[in-house]
């Protein structure tokens, strides 16, 4: 109980002496930050190093964002690449949390560090593709998906990808 | 009873009441600096204007009465601790000559003004007919009637003493030194009460703002959300000058005008108080009722046996 | 029920099932791959291996296959233990070595077996250093996509195409790791049950094509129980919706009805919902010819204030639900209230209804089809008509398969080894039709006939059966027909199906003959009639034969005696030839057509009214066998059509029809329609009213991941739309409520944790192929309550004339469908409208494929393509049904045919399949 009292009042006294400490606030925005390259703020879609867009039109950053606020629908190229026919990211929904950008299994869609994206209408806080599609690679300059997948595209025929043999020819008997 | 001085009375109301308003911009400020930020520090110099811009909203904000509430009661609730609480600052001695009254029972007028005050929390509460409202009122019931037992008893040790119930003759009978010395138990007793008596933080149970939303004015919004901050603010200065005046020799003092010194006493309590804002955290409900009967009620009547002991054997003597 | 040990635990399982079945069944989770419910087991993907232990001191234990091994009563197993599981893990690594990188652009992403079977064995990083083997890709027809490198050899395409669907043209081919599974060369798959690769394919080789090109994932569909309205089995399905489009359809276990399966008819013919001739609006045709857009409740009054003042006529649907035909009757009297069934087909169906009264057989369900073990098939072409039966019927075949590997103490889902053990035997399915069917590769004997002679082979064996030898034409009966007859006698459950399809009433009478004559023997007969659409029997008991008959209509047509023709849901121009329903239409002062797609019925309404699909509605259809079935409405559409009930009951209210006036909700038309016929009794008990809850929760439509809620509108406005409260059903529009048990009718799909393909469905079931937890509940029109028709059945017979034709009503799984011929990827499958003839007959005529002819009949001629039909016998003509020119000539009816000189030959065409099967 005692100690109870003495630890209340060391408690008092070093918060005391707080008034001798300066002030951690930054004065935005007089005073910009720093923010680092993986800062998670606007969300953007990126492109691959030849210049197409990465996006596949997975889903799965819809899925993994917790407020629901990505809207896609998938749409296949005429060179065999699936891409997002529209892609709606509502960021007055969107809590910067990184999921999308942890789910994109293509590297597409990436945060920049970016946050100040006030609009005094609403309406103007949903993106349209248009709006999100930058033209580079964002943080990951080299990895192209369709390299990897096995899917056939215009220019990449099967077993072209990495790691992958010629296409097994099925008329042979050799081993 | 000295004259009806309406000049008087008009500066005390000011004072207090301004006081009051700058305090919400002073305790966030001093706030600020122990947690190592700045506070409200935009408007005008250091920020000072934020008291008129935050007068300046709540004073436009829509006066809604909630359709559900119990109107009458509802809109009488918030006055009534704003009238409690400047009442009570009628018996405050602020110098040797500035009193309103000296009332040979001043000390129980200002018990039995701050007694009041729970009247106003918990119709507000009842009247809200919202059950965060009404638990908090329960809470502020409960709470404020078990700390009135030991604020009134730790303030018998001075009145002992002292052997007056009026707040001048107890400031002039310190003038050989003052209260908090002999009556350290009573002082400390009389602290904990305070702050448990006008809800403050550490013990702003009835508000509990992450349990309960906002307590007892989970509904009040405008003008009647500010009257209750009013009272609020009003019996931190109240505490303040009872704390002065009954422990610290109120007006007494060298050099400097008794005014000055009743002045600076006060806000140096007022800063101790914010101060036990930053650092002490909220305790649970039940360890607070628990603190006050277990802890508080002995400790109050040791007081009051040692001193009566003490001043019987030093009578005699 | 034997009593088995797993890791510890004694459970109690099913005799004779394997510990695969048993642990899934218990709720327990083991991989596999090869397995399936309805294929059985070949153990061949060494991925449901357990240990097992000889007694209960044995630690080592040996490893087994799960699906190998049968329940023993106090056989000890492990599932868990760390051998078992880490051959389990090392077998998945070695299936991943090969499979592509492709899960974010796999349309089975999401649904995938593959992936949760992955997740649960415990494989995470791939090893293996070495180049992965990739194949190309077939072309496999505008239905399937095919991708064949993520294959992972499990074989079950093979066993479900071949084994179990007996179709022909899907093998493994190569050997070794070369190993590949597609056609001979690129070209559409041929069976009609191709579309179940894309469910039986534990990974993404097989998928549905028209949902790659327009991907939703799995927890991204908003979807319903549903009805296929496709044909007269009433299969249960599970449609999908993303964005206002109805994205595919995916098999709903029934384990009565289509069990794991669907036919392409039902899983692909339900797009037609997202077509462009979808009704825009409520129109009204305007001095010029043109539909204008009008307010709807304009349109309701005026249709009101029409209905008050003069003689009016409702022409019904057997396509829609039984509501809407009951609004309508109770909108026009029951007296001016026709079926919408053409005179023909009216008949035909009375007769099948007056054959299940008389013949006291049983009216067997699919899966109660499959138990039967002798056949007879008079006339009706199964697989076009009712093509989830003719799946049924080629498991019926292996009953006898079956009954050898009992005799072995061998237990039937030993896959691999009955069939090795059996080979060709099969239990005896006898077919007679005018020409050759898909299902004459099973049948013991056919029997190429007219019509009329399927009728009199019909009557021959049911003397026979009858015993009767009184004169010497039947001694050549026998030796022609006496094994049929031997046969059916020989069975325990023997069957006989036949149908409307063969438009001919003494086929029906025929077929009902033998039924009795089986049934006076005391065997457990089972007869199944055949009807052409998903709701024929159900509209014809509604009418009882009370209302006047479409030819009736044309009378009053022509007598200038209707006013009014409100028209539900029916494209005339199919029912009965051009000039009477030209005629009709004209003389009505107003036509109101209520319909989904646009149709040349339309075209010469006054009012149009858009109506709601199967997909956007509620309805029952009442299914060959007289079940009763709720469809669900998967979403909302986006056009402004509603259910054609609600119209035709906004109608009533506003000329306060005093039956209508307290129809306030689906449930109250159905409760009416329940109580208004005693053969009608206990429809309103198919499903859950919509104050049905579980725990006060309604059924979410909505996995609990459906993505981008707060997105999907924000393009319209960032003001988020609160989500449709669905007041008519027990469903919700929302992911939100109930999703554990529930009655079988309200699953709108399946998932379990950490199963996230339809495979889940076996957390639902009680045992494999078993029914479902949460119950369900089957309401059947008894035979006893049928009612028959007041109007003396009229005999549809075959005209015998030597110098015509005799037209015989030919039906195309796609293309006879109204609705199902308007779905993308179907369009492509339709054939072309034509006359299908004999080779004697074309050479006689001195035509080939792609010429002309005419065709002289009752209603006057017509002008069709020839299409030469080697198997069709001489002297018929096969005038495929639901095509525009057919409705003008009747079946049964005799034609001369002469050819067509002026007939321009058609240029082809170039379909996907000459695009040189370009994956897209």
């Amino acid at each position: 109980m005692i100690e109870a009292f003495v630890s209340q009042i060391r408690t008092i006294w070093r918060i005391l002496l707080h008034s001798f400490t300066k002030a951690e606030t930054v004065q935005y925005p007089e005073q910009k930050p720093y923010l680092a390259p993986r800062y998670r703020g606007r969300i953007v879609l990126t492109r691959d190093p030849d210049g197409d867009e990465r996006c596949v039109a997975c889903n799965l950053c819809a899925v993994a964002c917790p407020p629901d606020c990505i809207a896609l629908q998938q749409g296949t190229r005429e060179d065999g690449r699936w891409y997002p026919e529209f892609f709606r990211i509502n960021f007055s929904r969107c809590i910067m949390c990184g999921m999308c950008e942890e789910a994109c299994p293509t590297n597409a869609i990436q945060l920049t560090p970016d946050f100040e994206m006030c609009e005094y209408d609403r309406q103007n806080m949903v993106y349209e593709k248009e709006h999100l599609l930058i033209n580079g690679t964002g943080k990951y300059h080299d990895y192209n998906f369709y390299r990897v997948s096995g899917l056939k595209i215009d220019g990449k025929d099967k077993g072209e990808a990495q790691n992958e043999a010629e296409p097994i020819d099925v008329k042979s008997l050799l081993p | 009873m000295s004259e009806a001085n309406l000049p008087f009375i008009g500066a005390i109301l000011l004072t207090v009441v301004g006081g009051a308003a700058v305090l919400t911009w002073f305790e966030r400020r001093l706030l600020g600096i122990w947690q190592d930020r700045y506070g409200p520090n935009r408007l005008g110099p250091f920020g000072i204007l934020q008291v008129a811009a935050d007068m300046l909203k709540l004073l436009t904000k829509h006066d809604w009465i909630p359709p559900f509430a119990d109107r009458f009661v509802f809109v009488i609730a918030p006055t009534a601790i704003v009238i409690s609480m400047l009442m009570a600052f009628a018996v405050v001695p602020f110098g040797p000559n500035h009193y309103l009254i000296d009332m040979n029972v001043g000390l129980l007028f200002f018990l039995a003004m701050s007694s009041l005050a729970v009247y106003s929390v918990m119709l507000g509460g009842l009247a809200s007919n919202n059950k965060y409202a009404l638990l908090g009122g329960l809470r502020a019931a409960a709470q404020m009637v078990s700390y009135e037992v030991f604020m009134g008893l730790s303030l018998m040790g001075v009145v002992m003493l002292s052997g007056s119930f009026s707040l001048v003759d107890i400031v002039e009978s310190q003038k050989d030194g003052w209260y908090f010395i002999p009556q350290f138990l009573g002082l400390y007793v009389f602290i904990i009460a305070g702050i448990a008596e006008s809800h403050r933080l550490p013990f702003d149970l009835p508000e509990a703002e992450h349990e309960l939303t906002a307590g007892f004015h989970t509904e009040y919004g405008g003008m009647k959300f500010t009257m209750f901050m009013l009272g609020e603010y009003c019996g931190l200065i109240l505490l303040s000058c009872m704390i002065t005046t009954l422990f610290f020799g109120g007006w007494l003092g060298p050099f400097l005008p008794p005014l000055v010194w009743f002045a600076l006493k006060t806000f140096g309590f007022i800063c101790f108080f914010i101060l036990l804002r930053a650092a002490i955290p909220r305790p649970r409900y039940d360890q607070l009722m628990a603190l006050g009967w277990t802890v508080m009620l002995p400790i109050t009547l040791i007081n009051l046996v040692a001193t009566g002991a003490i001043a019987l054997w030093m009578n005699q003597a | 029920m034997p009593t088995i040990v797993i890791d510890g635990k004694e459970y109690e399982v099913p005799q004779g099932e394997n510990i695969l079945e048993a642990c899934l069944g218990l709720g327990l989770d083991l991989p596999y791959f090869c397995w399936h419910p309805a294929m059985g087991s070949i153990g061949s993907c060494r991925q449901c291996a357990v240990i097992q232990y000889q007694n209960p001191e044995d630690e080592r234990g040996k490893l087994v296959m799960g699906c190998m091994t049968p329940v023993q009563d106090g056989a000890r197993f492990s599932i868990t233990n760390e051998a078992a599981s880490s051959f389990r893990e090392f077998i998945i690594e070695s299936l991943m070595v090969n499979h592509p990188h492709d899960c974010p652009v796999c349309a089975e992403g999401g649904e995938c077996h593959l992936q949760d079977m992955t997740v649960m064995a415990g494989h995470r990083d791939r090893r293996y250093r070495g180049l992965k083997k990739t194949h190309r890709n077939q072309y496999l027809g505008p239905l399937i996509h095919h991708e064949m490198n993520r294959c992972i050899t499990c074989y079950r395409c093979v066993r479900f195409y071949k084994d179990y669907a007996g179709g022909s043209d899907l093998s493994a081919m190569a050997s070794h790791d070369h190993v590949y599974f597609g056609r001979h060369e690129d070209g559409k798959l041929e069976s009609p049950f191709s579309g179940n690769l894309v469910e039986v394919c534990p990974t993404g080789v097989f998928t549905d094509k028209h949902l790659v090109n327009d991907y939703t994932r799995k927890w991204d569909l908003q979807s319903a129980p549903s009805i296929c309205p496709g044909c007269s089995v009433g299969c249960n399905t599970s449609p999908g919706e993303r964005y206002g489009k109805l994205k595919r359809v995916h098999n709903r276990y029934n384990p009565d009805i289509n069990g794991y399966f669907l036919c392409d008819k039902g899983r692909f013919g339900a797009t037609y919902v997202n077509s462009e001739k979808r009704i825009p609006a409520v129109g009204r045709r305007s001095k010029d010819g043109l539909f204008d857009a009008i307010d709807s409740s304009q349109a309701l009054t005026d249709i009101a204030k029409g209905l008050s003042t003069s003689k009016v006529i409702g022409i019904g649907s057997p396509r829609t639900s039984i509501e809407t035909n009951f609004a309508l009757q109770n909108l026009v009297g029951q007296q001016n209230f026709c079926t919408g069934i053409s005179e023909t087909e009216t008949a035909l169906v009375s007769a099948c209804i007056e054959a299940i009264k008389e013949s006291g057989a049983k009216i067997p369900s699919p899966r109660e089809i499959e138990r039967c073990d002798a056949i007879l098939i008079l006339g009706e072409d199964v697989t076009n008509t009712a093509t989830r039966i003719a799946l049924s019927l080629r498991q019926a075949v292996r009953n006898e398969a079956f009954n050898m590997a009992e005799g072995l103490q061998l237990q039937s889902w030993q896959d691999a080894a009955t069939r090795m053990l059996v080979q060709d035997e099969r239990s005896p399915l006898f077919l007679a039709s005018p020409h050759a069917t898909q299902l004459d590769d099973i049948a013991e004997g056919i029997f190429n006939l007219s019509p009329s002679n399927i009728a009199h082979l019909g009557y021959s064996v049911a003397s026979l059966i009858e015993g009767k030898k009184d004169d010497a034409a039947k001694k050549t009966d026998a030796n022609d027909y006496g094994n049929i007859a031997e046969a059916l006698l020989k069975a325990e459950r023997p069957l006989i199906i036949s149908g409307t399809g063969v438009t001919d009433t003494s086929v029906i009478k025929a077929a009902s003959s033998i039924t009795s004559a089986l049934v006076a023997k005391g065997k457990e007969t089972y007869l199944s009639l055949i009807y052409q659409e998903a709701n024929t029997l159900g509209i014809t008991l509604l009418d009882q034969g009370q209302g006047p008959s479409l030819s009736n209509i044309f009378e009053q047509g022509e007598n200038n005696s209707i006013q009014t023709l409100i028209i539900v849901e029916n494209d005339l121009y199919r029912r009965a030839a051009k000039h009477k329903v030209d005629k009709l239409l004209q003389a009505a002062d107003q036509v109101i057509v209520l319909d989904i797609l646009d149709n040349e019925t339309c075209n010469q309404a006054d009012i149009v009214i858009p109506a709601s699909s199967f997909a956007e509605c509620e309805g029952t259809l009442i299914n060959f066998e007289g079940r009763a079935q709720r469809h669900f409405p998967v979403f909302e559409s986006k056009h402004p059509c509603r259910p054609s009930w609600e119209w035709l009951t906004e109608i009533g209210k506003i000329s306060s029809n005093k039956n209508m006036l307290e129809w306030q909700c689906f449930d109250d038309i159905n409760k009416a329609c329940s109580e208004s016929s005693s053969t009608l009794t206990g429809i309103n008990e198919v499903a859950p009213d919509r104050k049905y809850r579980v725990g006060g929760r309604k059924i979410p439509r909505q996995p609990h991941r459906y993505s981008g809620r707060t997105a999907m509108v924000a393009n319209l406005s960032v003001h988020e739309p609160k989500q449709t409260d669905d007041t008519e059903t027990p469903l919700g529009f929302t992911m939100e409520g109930h999703s554990g048990d529930r009655p079988g009718e309200l699953i709108p799909f399946v998932w379990a944790p950490g199963w996230n393909s339809n495979h889940s469905v076996h957390k639902l079931q009680t045992g494999s192929e078993g029914e479902l937890k949460g119950g369900r509940s089957v309401v059947k029109i008894e035979s006893k309550k049928l009612i028959q028709s007041k109007q003396q059945v009229k005999s549809v017979n075959q005209n015998n004339d030597q110098d015509h034709f005799i037209a015989v009503a030919m039906y195309k799984i796609f293309g006879t469908g109204e609705l199902s011929s308007q779905s993308p990827g179907i369009i492509e499958l339709c054939e072309s409208e034509s006359i299908e003839l004999a080779i004697e007959a074309a050479d006689k005529l001195g035509v080939s494929n792609g010429d002309g002819v005419t065709a002289h009949g009752v209603n006057g001629t017509v002008d069709l393509e020839v299409k030469i039909n080697d198997s069709l016998i001489s002297n018929c003509v096969g005038i495929i049904q639901g095509m525009p020119g057919a409705a003008n000539i009747n079946p049964g009816e005799g034609l001369s045919l002469t050819r067509s000189e002026n007939w321009v030959r058609r240029s082809e065409i170039i379909s996907s399949d000459q695009l040189g099967g370009k994956n897209v």
